[in-house]
């Protein structure tokens, strides 16, 4: 009889599986193995409210795990779970069932959960180690908040949903900021031209500077210390003021701790529609490191970097894992197909980008509501994507929640 | 079972209101309304909402 599931990573997947598999009966040993010192915390605001709100500016990080919003909520049921922090899986013998961790542990397993998510990709550039930031933990925000003064010249490189919520914080704190973009417009590829060069517009109003088309060639010191970094030089040779360089240019899976074990790690972790590890009765994937065939949107596996796919993957992943452990119960019935809806939102000074569904690739654009004139953020404009005439997402800017809320029900029957 | 929703750190994503419509909606002037004492047998929609809530904003106590 099995006895102990594994789970690694210590984040919101990792503790919502945990969670879950409570929930739906699993008694035995139960233990997450977490890189980070602290217990799983909420990501979203560290690009937000950590950033900016100056009532917790002076809070250190165990304090902030702890604040509002910040803070993810525990089920009562995992009170019996071990957290193992601030350790890293090394390596994984799946044959064996076991762990190794950094520093020596062996952990035998008869379940595991897959947990790792993501970390930031670096720009290929050696030096100035000091003032250039990433941000995906709580340390980083910690980090790059203290170098965010009245005045500092902050760039930042890439224009996604990270890199534009990063700018408008840093703006609003009275730094001086470029956002570096190779694409047309910052956000282009989940929003599409129109809407995304409104919310650069947008940004520009509240003076935020923005250099499309362009990418970093490399960084220089100052001329009275060269030690120090004093700019970023694009690859048309201009060069920005630099005091801070903030890198927000997508993220790597971590999932070296897999290697050797014959799975196909090219993005992520590839599952079936049941969260299962290449057909493994006793491996199960999760979150953001997980790459799965949504039926929504065809049979192509993809991973979903938004904050609902962890707790959405995690039920699914949860009573496949118990299924799979429990040899009585095998087979019994066939679960109807995984089909999460994909959400995501981002906070961008006082405007809401909310979106359902997916919005790469379509074929067609168009705004079902409210328009891009002047008013767009009192009023909320809505767009919808479409893939040959079937709507694959809407995302909703500005606005009231209420209208957010009637959009998403526009989407339940969206495949 | 009482639900409550920490009104300052609520952000009106509305995740809560899909998990468990009974529960919580959005009254006319926007701001979010809930049920304080729901009934039991919507606990797990209401935990369910708890989790899904972006900004962790609901208590659940017994
Ligand atoms: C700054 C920021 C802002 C965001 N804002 C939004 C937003 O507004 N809206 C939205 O929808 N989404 C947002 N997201 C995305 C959302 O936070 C993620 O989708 C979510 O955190 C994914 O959770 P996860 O548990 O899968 O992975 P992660 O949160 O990446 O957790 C993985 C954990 O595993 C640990 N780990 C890695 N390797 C090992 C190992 N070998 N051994 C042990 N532990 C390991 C890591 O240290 C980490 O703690 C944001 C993300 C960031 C970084
Ligand atoms: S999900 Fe959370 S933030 Fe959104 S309305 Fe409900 S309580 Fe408020």
């Amino acid at each position: 009889m099995a006895s102990q599931i594994v789970v690694v990573g210590g984040s919101l997947g990792g503790l919502r599986a945990a969670e879950q598999l409570r929930v739906n009966g699993w008694s035995g040993a139960l233990t997450v193995v977490g890189a980070e010192a602290h217990l799983p915390y909420n990501r979203p605001p560290l690009s937000k409210n950590v950033l900016v709100s100056p009532d917790i500016s002076a809070l250190t990080a165990a304090e902030l795990v702890d604040y509002p919003g910040v803070a993810l909520r525990r089920r009562a049921q995992v009170e019996d779970v071990s957290f193992v922090l601030d350790t890293q899986v090394a390596s994984a013998a799946l044959s064996d069932r076991s762990l190794l961790t950094v520093d020596g542990r062996e952990l035998a397993y008869d379940g595991l959960v897959i947990a790792t998510g993501l970390r930031p990709r670096r720009l290929p550039i050696a030096g100035f180690d000091r003032h250039r930031h990433a941000l995906r933990t709580l340390d980083d925000a910690i980090a790059l908040r203290g170098q965010l003064t009245p005045g500092t010249a902050v760039v930042v490189v890439g224009g996604g949903f990270i890199g534009c919520e990063v700018a408008a914080s840093a703006c609003r704190l009275g730094c001086q900021v470029t956002v570096v973009e190779p694409f047309a417009a910052p956000m282009l590829r989940p929003l599409g031209a129109e809407l995304a060069r409104t919310v650069q517009t947008f940004h520009e109003d509240k003076g935020v500077s923005f250099r499309l088309g362009r990418s970093v060639s490399t960084l220089a010191g100052r001329a009275s210390d060269p030690a120090t970094l004093g700019a970023v030089v694009l690859d048309d040779g201009t060069e920005l003021e630099a005091d801070v360089l903030v890198e927000a240019v997508g993220s790597n899976p971590n999932v070296e701790w897999l290697a050797g074990n014959g799975l196909d790690l090219s993005d992520g972790v590839l599952c079936d529609n049941m969260m299962r590890v290449e057909a493994r009765e006793n491996v199960v994937a999760v979150g953001d490191v997980a790459r799965f065939p949504n039926p929504r949107f065809g049979s192509t596996p993809r991973r979903v970097e938004h904050w609902c796919i962890p707790a959405d993957t995690a039920h699914r992943a949860a009573t496949t894992l118990i299924r799979g452990l429990s040899t009585a119960e095998n087979g019994d019935r066939d679960p109807a197909p995984f089909a999460p809806l994909p959400s995501f939102w981002s906070d961008q000074f006082d405007v809401r980008i909310q979106g359902f569904g997916r919005t790469e690739h379509a074929d067609r654009i168009e705004v079902l509501e409210g328009g891009f004139a002047p008013g767009w953020v009192s009023e909320g404009v809505v767009v919808g994507y479409f893939r040959q005439s079937t709507m694959t997402g809407v995302v909703i800017a500005g606005g009231t929640p209420a209208q957010r809320l009637r959009h998403k029900t526009l989407l339940e029957g969206v495949g | 079972m009482k639900v409550t929703v920490d009104t300052a750190v609520c952000a009106d994503h509305g995740q809560c209101i899909f998990s468990a419509p009974q529960v919580f909606e959005f009254a006319e002037d926007g701001k979010l309304v809930w049920e304080p004492s729901p009934d039991e047998s919507l606990r797990a929609s209401v935990e369910e909402a708890a989790d899904v809530c972006p900004v962790q904003a609901i208590r659940i106590a017994d």
